[in-house]
């Protein structure tokens, strides 16, 4: 490792400055003992030439030890004093390490203001008592977590941090700045930078700078596709239309004061995002019930409804049941799973939705971001509070003619006893598959009917033993997101991975028509896990029905198509 | 749940005449808006009360005399990216609590502005209270009773010192409220086009909607 551990001398061992060049591997092993190859299974995509992975040379392949792609992409190497932050010799810096060395100065030049910290609205309410907005930026225990996120704006000033107050970063976010605007002077965009432990991936998004500091191995793909979802958690709040127009009204305005007490969503977002692999997948999970019971409860969404009413969503347990959606609406433009995935999160990040029926405007950004939905949300089940129903209008007028849908379906539901059997379901056990050696798996379906107004969805069992506890459910999850991180690599995209890992086996699949990841117990051997997956496969097919929404319910609320 | 079954309607009484109104809470975040309606409709406290997001709908009812009033309670949320908002709740409301926070004096200039909005744009017959919350707080108190209640005098508003955490003077406030409020409101045409003000004792509207709590 030629890491350098120097004080004086932080390295940026390489700084992506655009998008024309992809890592050439976002490989990181760091066990030799993981082997890793490919088989060819029986029944594989025609002509697809599968790559065989060599983690040895892979990692002379690392972009950490090569002077990058000269022709296009320039390799930055400048130290510190480059940065407009010449020569502090506060000599603190434990580290060699940029990123860590540049956060670190950003928070000694707070350390007199962190203490005192700056009141700000939210600072002194109970209301916001989180745990991390008390915590002490200059720790070694900040600096020790595996992600942070940061949000910005175009003047600096900083809007969100995963960890700590934000008045305690504001110079570290101001140095994040200045290495965004010094690259940007160049004409050039900052994308990402590699150190030995962390990536950092910059995003910019209008007036708003993203960033995220990352020592988990992560593809820079999927670090920006979270920050992307960072991004649209604001939107969803403010919509992309008002916060351009915040910023160009005002340079520095602090967008803190818009998105008070929402951090707790923006927290909840981050935590999801490591730990439900809907994000990585873009997909959304079904709460797996019987067809039949779906379709009752589809066609109950479809009976009660009204003028601009555009989506009928019912969720539980935080896992959705059925989504009912204008007609005509979606010819136009299909519910993206992302969008899903922001209301799921809004919904399970406070418990103020449960004090009575909601009325809020929300934006759906990847539908429309400049533009409310008014939302009218309600648990169907108090106390309990696990059944929730989302009616999604365009008119911000009709409340009472939504509650009056809801009461509706709520007698509806009634009738048929239908909270009574949602209580029941559940998430299933992959024992259920009858595959012995197979412990996990995420199965992500292409061919689906009426693919083009389909919500994209997945199917998971419960993460069980040895995957029960949260490091090694994380540890699971991170050897996926390695496996997804190849499979979608942009510079050498791969169709399958077997790959043989210290306490598991691995393989992930690719084809035109499902998206697979399977994890198997360490000692399954090639032949066996072939077997597993057609069988498998073969479970998924024959349980579709109950597993997936088939056929998404539509309805028509248009005034003109509409009954009344 | 029952702890105020004294001030609650059991909904089927048919000889007391039933009204129904539309109340908003207004003012600053985090001054207790929530607190004093779920203090309110369930009895219930929370210090760790979270964000309202949009606004809350709740309903409860409080028997006064022969009559049984009815709130339908509009709870905002307090931020500032939901102000622009505040008229899709307060228009049509025939009352509003406008909510401070006694410890801190910035949200009593902020009660002041929403009531002069509210007097500018709400309905013009709006019964309008001040509520001074956290009077449990008292130790910590920043806005004097007196400084409160000369304002409220001089602006035409009621005016009470609550605290949703010991439920000091919550239902107090809604019942003065229920007192001021006109007890033919129900009957009258111009409110019942509105979707609202629905005579509960109709069998159709009593069935469409069910009281909070219940």
């Amino acid at each position: 490792m030629n890491k350098m551990e120097t004080t004086d001398s932080p390295v940026i061992t390489s700084l992506h400055q655009s998008d024309k060049n992809e890592r050439q591997s976002e490989n990181n092993l760091d066990s030799i003992s993981e082997v890793e190859d490919l088989i060819t299974l029986p029944r594989m995509e025609r002509g697809k030439e599968t790559t065989l992975i060599d983690t040895s040379s892979e990692d002379n392949l690392n972009p950490k030890y090569l002077p990058v792609d000269i022709q296009k992409e320039e390799t930055v190497v400048f130290d510190v004093s480059e940065t407009g932050k010449p020569s502090e010799d506060n000599g603190h810096e434990d580290s060699g390490e940029f990123v860590v060395a540049m956060l670190a100065r950003g928070n000694l030049e707070e350390q007199g203001v962190c203490t005192k910290r700056i009141s700000s609205p939210l600072s002194e309410t109970p209301l916001e008592a989180s745990s991390h907005w008390d915590e002490d930026v200059t720790a070694e225990s900040w600096r020790q977590h595996r992600k942070h996120v940061f949000v910005l704006s175009e003047a600096g000033k900083p809007i969100y941090s995963r960890y700590g107050s934000e008045e305690a970063l504001s110079s570290t976010m101001g140095v994040m700045m200045a290495l965004v605007s010094f690259i940007q002077s160049g004409d050039n965009i900052i994308r990402s930078v590699y150190s030995d432990e962390h990536t950092v991936v910059f995003m910019q998004q209008g007036p708003l700078v993203l960033v995220s500091v990352s020592s988990t191995r992560q593809s820079e793909q999927q670090l920006r596709n979270e920050l992307l979802y960072v991004y649209n958690q604001i939107v969803s709040m403010l919509t992309q239309a008002s916060i351009t127009r915040i910023f160009e009204h005002k340079k520095n305005y602090d967008l803190r004061r818009l998105l008070a007490g929402s951090e707790k969503i923006l927290d909840g977002l981050l935590n999801l995002v490591d730990f439900d692999p809907s994000f990585l997948l873009s997909a959304v999970h079904c709460l797996p019930i019987a067809s039949s019971f779906r379709d009752s409860l589809s066609q109950i969404l479809q009976k009660a409804i009204t003028p601009n009413l555009v989506f009928s969503i019912l969720i539980a347990k935080n896992q959705l049941l059925t989504i009912a959606q204008e007609k005509m609406v979606i010819e136009d433009a299909k519910l993206d799973p992302s969008d899903l995935h922001l209301l799921l999160n809004l919904i399970g990040a406070s418990s103020a939705f449960q004090a009575g029926e909601i009325w809020t405007p929300i934006c759906l950004p990847s539908f429309n971001p400049d533009c409310y939905f008014y939302t009218y949300i309600s648990y169907l089940d108090p106390p309990e509070c696990t059944v929730c129903l989302l009616l999604l209008s365009t008119d911000n007028e009709a409340f009472y003619a939504v509650a009056e849908c809801k009461r509706k379906i709520e007698e509806a539901m009634q009738a048929q006893n239908a909270l009574t059997s949602i209580a029941k379901a559940q998430s299933y056990s992959v024992s259920q598959v009858g595959v012995s050696d197979l412990r996990h798996f995420m199965y992500k379906p292409f061919d689906v009917p009426d693919n083009h107004h389909q919500l994209t969805q997945f199917t998971s069992p419960e993460m069980e033993a040895p995957y029960d506890s949260e490091e090694e459910k994380m540890r699971l999850l991170d050897l996926y997101r390695d496996m997804h991180g190849r499979i979608h690599s942009a510079s050498r995209p791969l169709k399958l991975i077997y790959r043989v890992a210290a306490r598991e086996t691995l393989l992930a699949w690719v084809t035109t028509k499902f998206e697979l990841y399977t994890c198997f117990s360490p000692l399954v051997t090639k032949s066996c896990a072939i077997n597993a997956i057609t069988k498998l496969l073969r479970w998924v097919k024959k349980e579709e029905d109950r597993l997936f929404i088939r056929y998404p319910p539509k309805y028509s609320t248009t005034p003109n198509a509409s009954k009344s | 749940m029952s702890a105020r079954g004294n001030a609650r309607t059991n909904g089927n009484l048919p000889q007391t005449k039933i009204c129904q109104f539309k109340l908003v809470l207004l003012g600053d975040m985090a001054v207790g808006k929530s607190s004093l309606v779920l203090r309110f409709v369930k009895g219930q406290f929370d210090e760790f009360q979270e964000t309202t997001i949009g606004a809350a709908f709740l309903a409860q009812s409080v028997c006064l005399d022969d009559t049984t009033v009815k709130f339908e309670i509009w709870d905002t949320a307090g931020q500032e990216r939901y102000h622009s908002l505040a008229p899709m709740y307060y228009r049509g409301a025939q009352a509003a609590i406008v909510v401070f926070d006694i410890t801190k004096p910035e949200t009593f200039e902020r009660a002041k502005a929403w009531v002069k909005e509210l007097q500018r744009q709400a309905s013009p017959n709006i019964v309008i209270a001040l509520a001074g919350n956290k009077s449990d707080l008292a130790d910590k108190r920043l806005v004097e009773y007196e400084e409160a209640q000369t304002y409220a005098e001089d602006t035409g508003l009621l005016f009470m010192e609550t605290s949703a955490k010991t439920a000091m003077n919550v239902n107090e406030l809604f019942l003065a409220i229920a007192k001021k409020m006109p007890k033919t409101d129900t009957q009258n045409p111009t409110h019942a086009a509105r979707h609202r003000g629905v005579n509960l004792q109709d069998p159709d509207a009593q069935s469409s909607r069910s009281c909070c709590g219940n």
